[in-house]
């Protein structure tokens, strides 16, 4: 954590970036993660959990090793997105903020993703993949099988 | 017309430091670091009437002005790409096409106002552009342009990337700061203002990545040439975001003033499908809705303003006429009720209210009382809150109820839609 706080004029403002890391090396901030940061950055454990709780691509949960976090604002609805919303439910049995029970693919809806020029859009894991039709996202499915 | 900002986004490997430097790159750094002093620099960019590009508008120039100079506290630039306003996605390709510009202009800010340390706030979706922004920050530092004594010269900067972690309110500039120091996105009270009490208790200044990025053109051309780019008090160009439902979304560099029927029709391609234009969000999901009478208005802050809406953080998203205005309202109110920090009860409830009344309305389950009662709810968010974004609630959502009140009639007296819808059969409200 050192070389992340090193950054910062204020001890306090490595949490989310220190958040970041644990979440990025362990998939999850789990409690006792939660406490060691606390403990580390001098804060109380309650403020590590509040700000866990605020942010939403932070966790406590695992998620699937495929995560889709599908756009549903304006010009993605606009465009079908909530019709590739419902697809995915149907294809993977699952609603949002659900795992499937292999663990391979979990989704959530999410408000703007600032790609509204490839709606309908989605995020999956890292990368962001427009235009969505149900053969993509089929595809995509299938590769992660 | 002459792009500016997007110039460079078709050069291959625009975003690596020796194609910038190939293209003049940080020539407008090294001139003002050796030959202007820090108030010429200030003065150039007053002159270029640079507006605010993230969504208030407010001229940028006057913004760095506030910074008190004879303040003992160290100050900060803090650079915000929490790019979340629906529509919007101009500060993404700046991110990875043009990274140094972006530098670039952190440095002529920094230096006008005296400036050691800048943070960039990018939004943690943002994950390949916060890679090659912190790649372009590490060339930047080998090669001498960031870090102690940039270029030659006796002033040091560092620059360091935040990454935000997904809420939509951390882009308003006081969450923003509340986030950037560790803690939940909760908007500050102002005054006092982030000019004196910002980052850290410090004076800070908040700029929109692309603002930033206009800068190094202004120090380069001068702010005259830059000035006479838009039009009155609206400097330069804007990187316009089209999408919805025209022919060529994507985004637009064009000047500030353009009208926006030339912006859909001659630059996005018109309408889909030949269809017809129905309604137009302006700048960013915030703004209020346009009709498609109303397109003749002329695309900077103050036309905008006028005309009832704002300019924003130029996201024009498009509406044909197979769109049923009372579900665009209903897809704006979840997003407002969504993205609600919770912090001011008018804004917290309101927002949930609003969206329950207009989500049974969507599903026939309207009743005569709502349309009385929903002018009145959508009215008493804005004004009352912390931030801004009560204003956006009654801006935007109070625009949809106001003029296509006939379909919000006809739901509740037909328990229906009467206008065909195509594209969005399935609704999972």
């Amino acid at each position: 954590m050192d070389p992340i706080v090193a950054k910062y004029d204020k001890k306090q403002a490595a949490l989310l970036p220190v958040l970041h890391a644990i979440q990025e090396k362990e998939g999850i901030i789990s409690q006792e993660s939660e406490k060691a940061v606390a403990d580390y950055l001098g804060i109380p454990v309650v403020h590590v959990r509040e700000v866990i709780s605020f942010y939403h691509l932070l966790r406590r949960k695992p998620q699937g090793k495929c995560h889709f976090a599908v756009c549903q604002t304006t010009s993605c609805a606009l465009l079908g997105g909530e019709e590739m919303i419902e697809y995915l439910k149907q294809k993977l049995g699952i609603q949002p903020g659900e795992t499937t029970p292999d663990g391979k693919f979990s989704f959530s809806v999410v408000e703007c993703l600032g790609a509204c020029e490839i709606a309908p859009m989605m995020q999956c894991n890292e990368d962001y993949v427009g235009q969505l039709t149900k053969e993509k996202i089929n595809e995509i499915i299938k590769e992660y099988q | 017309m002459e792009l500016v900002t997007t110039k460079r986004f078709n050069t291959p490997n625009s975003h690596k430091l020796d194609t910038y430097l190939a293209d003049g790159g940080y020539g407008a750094a090294r001139k003002a670091l050796t030959t202007m002093t820090p108030a010429q620099v200030m003065e150039e960019v007053k002159k270029s009437n640079l507006r605010g590009l993230g969504g208030a508008g407010f001229p940028a120039g006057m913004k760095w002005g506030f910074i008190p100079q004879n303040n003992p506290k160290p100050k900060y630039l803090v650079v915000n790409g929490d790019e979340g306003e629906p529509g919007t996605f101009k500060d993404k390709y700046i991110l990875e096409k043009d990274p140094h510009a972006l530098l670039e202009g952190i440095i002529l800010c920094c230096y006008a106002v005296g400036i050691h340390k800048a943070y960039v706030y990018i939004r943690g979706e943002y994950i390949q552009q916060i890679r090659i922004l912190q790649g372009a920050i590490e060339e930047a530092n080998q090669r001498g342009f960031l870090g102690k004594g940039i270029m030659g010269t006796g002033f040091d900067l560092e620059v360091v990337v935040h990454r935000g972690a997904g809420a939509y309110i951390c882009g308003e500039e006081s969450a923003l700061l509340e986030s950037l120091e560790g803690k939940k996105g909760y908007p500050r009270l102002k005054p006092p203002f982030p000019a004196v009490v910002g980052l850290f208790g410090c004076p800070t200044v908040i700029n929109n990545v692309e603002t930033l990025a206009c800068v190094p053109h202004v120090i380069a051309k001068g702010g005259e040439w830059y000035a006479k780019l838009g039009c009155e008090r609206n400097g330069g160009n804007r990187i316009f975001c089209v999408s919805g439902h025209v022919n060529k979304p994507g985004i637009y560099e064009l000047p500030l003033g353009i009208p926006l029927r030339e912006m859909i029709e001659q630059h996005a391609g018109g309408i889909r499908n030949g269809n017809q234009l129905k309604a137009v969000i302006p700048g960013g999901i915030s703004s209020a809705i346009l009709t498609a009478a109303e397109v003749d208005v002329k695309m900077d802050f103050d036309s905008l303003k006028a005309a009832g809406t704002m300019g924003g953080s130029g996201g024009v998203i498009v509406m044909d006429d197979t769109t049923c205005m009372v579900w665009t309202a209903l897809v704006a109110a979840r997003f407002f009720a969504h993205e609600s920090c919770g912090q001011c009860s008018p804004c917290r409830e309101g927002s949930g209210w609003i969206y329950r009344i207009l989500r049974r309305i969507y599903h026939g389950e309207g009743r005569e009382q709502d349309l009385k009662n929903l002018p009145g709810i959508v009215g008493n968010v804005g004004g009352n809150t912390i931030c801004a974004f009560g204003d956006a609630v009654t801006m935007s959502v109070g625009s949809y109820v106001q003029k296509f009140r006939s379909e919000f009639e006809y739901h509740i007296r037909e328990k229906k839609c009467d206008v065909k819808r195509e594209n969005y059969a399935q609704t999972n409200h």
